[in-house]
């Protein structure tokens, strides 16, 4: 519109209300209604000494200022961030593995492909109490998988040590079906002429996936990563219902503390402020991504020319 | 949090039992007619009440029947689980516009909250108005600690304890037995026991009890408590790191690491009971409500072979750590009087007796713990009556009172569950104590 204004501004038409704006107001409402304002009074609790019960006084940035010097708090951060690490890097690398897998012919290949992707199906919260069970030392099967093989019995979700790495592993087992579901995707879409000249030039079918494959699914890959990024970030369910943060506070992510804070403290200053740096923290992460993604689009193009 | 699984026969059981009891020791009468108050009076009004879940909630629901016939009053009730029910009534109240008139609190969550909020309405006028109180129901009827419970610190009387939860010693008499082992009367011999009792090659273990954070607190408060600790000074210091407290989580460890089945630090009640009712643990320290599931074939493999007992004793003295819920009035309520009426029938005797009968609780009146014909009615074994009444004669309230108890359970449970991976107990409480102080001075001042 400015580029129009400066080239040849119109001799005598004032500005005018545009035809489409009757169109726009109803959906800028409901944005403004549910997407900005609850934002904008987030930001505003969290300025407050806001305790349910008790009157409410301005604060300004203190709630703020107390994060850094909440234990818990820099604690669950780190959780958060190992938690999100572990829960994108494993489910990427099966899921790709996986799609790899399926996308050739076999026979049962589309009836094998549904039963894959079951676990995705299921609710987490069903999902982590059967996964409960499955953890218990001493009723549970997965130690007795392990007695099988001769090894001691682990402690699983009962122990600081492991309790990450255990939930990360109920993380990844729902949710690489969605990676594979999404790269699969990618891999049907390439042309089959790259792999008949590299066969004739002699590749072996690991130069094949990694020269031919990996690169061009990478795009697939990076929209999977994201997609898991946003989701391990914010998981909740799963932690939850197994661990509630446990054991002492050794699985209890942003997500949990914020919960605790808000609804069963009724800190709700404090907890705005947590959710405000929690929402910075996913954008940030995006952000990252993003970058990432462009970065590498850069050089392939570079590349290719 | 600690009674919420009840078999429905042994409640229909102990109601049965209860019914045949008062039909035939007080005729038709539904209520002793010493002096009654005006039941009828307040006819028409209608009433709501929120609940949690659990045996309470269900005995209030089975039989307010009885409440609409004896007054006219209707009455809607809820039972919402405990920690959502805990949700929505601060919720709601802080609103200030309830959607009850009659709410179900747990003490030693609750009631510092509850009085600093101005939530509750007064009652020690109506226990004193003939026309609105039986003569039967005084205060001096409520234990100690009840009434400890039920008044705030200007004296006033701000809702009717309902039940009591004290916590005792279960033990299986055959594994006992089997060892040849006397029933431990101190925490000395209770570890040594344990000791004695625990063989993993078999997968049998000397003691169970809460390991989760949060909930453990509810186990290691008996341990603090008989090491003679205090939960807060005169100046409302919180004390949970001094030399009592340390000596206690030490015990707790060693009781947890050593004796306790694997995986421990992540059980809460149910996981608990769950290995004392499969004959896995030989003891379990846990709430007095948990009889009536151990004594049910369905869900018990030890059934008959239980034995009840107190909290043994520590070496600065013997306490039952008690926690426990009441019943009280939301102060926005239009309807006090009509709701008062229903809240002394929810404690009446005969309400209270059905309770206790059925073993989904216990009344903090003595005058139905001490009833003889109550008592015979109880369809539980005699050991655990006893055990009953023998706690409350060395109740002592298990949680710290302040508004953050949640806080403080969170904290402290913390730094409690972190010495079962290992963690140095004083270590571990200095850093939950530091970082609760600042919270519970910023609560406090507001």
């Amino acid at each position: 519109m400015s580029n129009q204004l400066t080239a040849t501004p119109p001799p005598r038409k004032a500005w005018r209300v545009p035809s489409y704006w009757p169109f726009v107001i109803p959906a800028l409402i409901v944005v403004a209604g549910i997407i900005v304002f609850p934002w904008l009074f987030t930001i505003w609790m969290s300025m407050h000494e806001w305790k349910v019960g008790a009157p409410t006084t301005f604060v300004g940035l203190a709630n703020y200022i107390r994060l850094p010097t909440d234990p818990r708090f820099v604690e669950a951060v780190g959780h958060t961030i190992t938690y999100t690490l572990l829960s994108v890097i494993l489910p990427v690398i099966f899921g790709t593995f996986a799609a790899v897998i399926f996308h050739q012919k076999f026979p049962f290949r589309g009836f094998l492909r549904g039963l894959f992707i079951m676990p995705m199906m299921a609710t987490p919260v069903a999902v982590a109490l059967v996964w409960t069970m499955m953890f218990h030392p001493q009723l549970g099967v997965l130690n007795y998988i392990l007695s099988l093989f001769g090894l001691p019995a682990e402690l699983w979700v009962f122990h600081p040590g492991s309790v990450i790495p255990s939930l990360v592993m109920v993380e990844t087992w729902q949710w690489t079906p969605l990676v594979m579901l999404i790269v699969l995707g990618g891999l049907s879409a390439i042309p089959s002429e790259p792999y008949e000249s590299a066969r004739i030039d002699g590749a072996n079918a690991w130069q094949m996936f990694r020269y031919i494959t990996l690169p061009l699914i990478t795009p697939f890959i990076f929209v999977a990563s994201m997609i898991r990024m946003i989701d391990a970030v914010k998981s909740f369910d799963i932690i939850f219902a197994i661990t509630q943060g446990g054991p002492g506070s050794a699985s209890e992510t942003i997500n949990l503390y914020l919960y605790s804070v808000a609804f069963v403290y009724y800190d709700i200053g404090y907890g705005s402020a947590i959710a405000v740096v929690f929402f910075v923290l996913i954008v940030v992460l995006a952000a990252i991504m993003l970058y990432m993604r462009q970065r590498l689009h850069w050089n392939q193009t570079g590349g290719a020319a | 949090m600690f009674k919420n699984t009840l078999s429905r026969r042994t409640l229909l059981q102990g109601t049965m039992a209860a019914g045949a009891m008062s039909a035939g020791g007080l005729g038709l009468a539904p209520l002793p007619a010493l002096a009654d108050p005006q039941w009828k009076k307040y006819a028409g009004t209608k009433l709501e009440v929120l609940l949690a879940k659990g045996p309470r909630g269900d005995n209030f629901q089975k039989n307010i029947k009885e409440f609409t016939d004896l007054t006219g009053i209707v009455v809607e009730s809820e039972q919402v689980p405990e920690q959502q029910q805990r949700q929505k009534a601060v919720i709601e109240l802080a609103s200030g516009k309830p959607s009850f008139d009659v709410i179900h609190l747990s003490y030693h969550v609750q009631k510092r909250q509850f009085e600093k909020g101005g939530w509750l309405a007064d009652l020690s006028g109506f226990m004193k108005d003939p026309n609105l109180t039986a003569s039967d129901l005084t205060e001096s009827d409520f234990s100690a600690a009840g009434l400890k419970y039920a008044k705030d610190d200007k004296g006033r009387l701000l809702s009717l304890p309902w039940s009591v939860d004290y916590f005792i010693l279960y033990y299986n008499k055959e594994m006992f037995e089997k060892k040849n082992i006397a029933v431990p009367k101190t925490f000395e011999e209770m570890a040594a026991a344990a000791e004695k009792l625990t063989d993993p090659a078999a997968g049998t273990f000397g003691f169970v009890g809460r390991g989760l954070r949060n909930a453990n607190m509810t186990l290691w408060t008996n341990f603090f408590l008989n090491y003679g600790g205090e939960f807060l000074d005169a100046k409302g210091e919180i004390l949970t790191d001094g030399p009592e407290a340390v000596e206690a989580t030490k015990l707790y460890q060693k009781l947890l690491t050593k004796y306790a089945p694997p995986g421990v630090s992540g059980f809460n009640w149910m996981e608990s009971m769950a290995s004392f009712s499969q004959g896995r643990s030989a003891m379990w320290l846990d709430g007095v409500g948990w009889a009536p599931p151990l004594e049910d074939p369905t869900a018990s493999r030890i059934v008959g072979k239980v034995g009840y007992a107190v909290v043994p004793a520590g070496p600065k003295g013997q306490y039952s750590a008690t926690y426990g819920d009441g019943i009280g009035i939301a102060a926005a309520s239009k309807n006090k009087e009509a709701a008062f009426l229903l809240c002394q029938w929810a404690v009446s005797k005969k309400q209270g007796a059905r309770l206790l009968q059925a073993g989904g609780g216990v009344p903090f009146r003595n005058s139905i713990l001490n009833d003889q014909e109550v008592r015979s009615g109880v369809k539980l074994p005699k050991e655990w009556v006893q055990s009953v009444i023998d706690s409350a004669k060395i109740s002592k309230l298990g949680l710290p009172v302040v508004v953050p108890v949640a806080e403080f359970r969170d904290l402290v449970g913390a730094g409690v569950t972190a010495t079962l991976s290992g963690g140095d107990p004083a270590a571990e409480l200095k850093t939950a104590h530091e970082q609760f102080r600042p919270i519970l001075e910023r609560s406090e001042k507001s």
